[in-house]
């Protein structure tokens, strides 16, 4: 795969994720597969819209779907969730440099007071 | 090791970090509370800190930049939005242009920071929450960490398998 195209699916991922509906339909579908008559009914809109939905995650590569007989299953795809998770790890970082800055600036205070003899 | 919890919830994108530190809660206060001491700790080693407007009050405008290793420049915003001294307060926090003007298409995160009293040390919760997958990696992409860019490039290893 070229640079542009890795680019276009990872604009992809996170557009499909930046739904709340999608966002909701993807938690159900990694439980379990579902078919999107199923899905569409937890939903008060339209069938398409979820089936529209359910589309804009497949092309993420966050689900797969299946079908069996007249119905379409979805199956959510546990790693490429796992990449988001992977980002707030990312941030974390950030967040262990702060935490251990805050503790040496307060033992450097400490010893300070230490070595004046209070 | 002052890290006590990390919790990554990625249905909510949030990020919460539990620490404990060797002093009471009005003293770690103040490290938030005072600008000096505040960019001792607030940016990477590598990208220090320097606050140009501190007001920590509900309301509040914080203003700060981080200086890179090549004199760039990251410009940040805070909106204080309550504050309970010395327990807890909570505050947007978002990108700005040189001037300090907010930059409307980058995201802002919601923080909430809270410290309690045990016995003479604190522990401290800080929970950030971002609206979307893809306001939290704007964020990693603005090179608010070093080397956030492995987020991204591990994405498109996965895709690309």
């Amino acid at each position: 795969m070229d640079d542009s195209e890795a680019e276009d699916r990872a604009d992809a991922l996170f557009h499909a994720l930046a739904d709340r509906t999608r966002r909701d339909i993807l938690r159900r579908v990694l439980v379990g597969e579902h078919s999107v008559t199923a899905l569409a009914a937890k939903y008060e809109m339209s069938f398409a819209a979820v089936q529209k939905h359910v589309a804009v995650l497949e092309r993420a590569g966050l689900v797969t779907k299946r079908r069996s007989g007249r119905e379409h299953l979805a199956t959510g795809e546990v790693e490429a969730v796992r990449s988001v998770a992977s980002m707030l790890g990312e941030l974390e970082e950030v967040w262990r440099g702060r935490v251990a800055r805050i503790d040496e600036l307060l033992a450097t205070e400490e010893k300070a007071r230490i070595d004046k003899g209070e | 090791m002052p890290v006590t919890d990390v919790q990554h919830d990625v249905d909510n994108l949030t990020l919460t970090i539990t620490a404990e530190f060797a002093a009471p809660a009005e003293r770690v206060w103040q490290v938030y509370a005072d600008p000096r001491q505040l960019e001792r700790v607030w940016g990477p080693p590598s990208h220090p800190a320097t606050f140009v407007d501190h007001d920590l009050r509900p309301g509040g405008r914080v203003t700060y930049y981080m200086t890179g290793p090549e004199g760039e420049k990251y410009c940040g915003w805070w909106e204080v939005k309550t504050v309970d001294e010395p327990r807890e307060f909570t505050f947007e926090d978002g990108f700005a242009d040189e001037d300090f003007n907010p930059l409307p298409d980058m995201p802002v995160s919601h923080n909430t920071y809270t410290f309690s009293d045990i016995d003479g040390r604190t522990r401290a919760t800080f929970v950030g929450r971002y609206a979307s997958a893809e306001a939290l990696q704007k964020v990693l992409d603005m090179g608010i960490i070093e080397g956030a860019t492995s987020a991204i490039n591990q994405i498109d290893e996965l895709l690309a398998a």
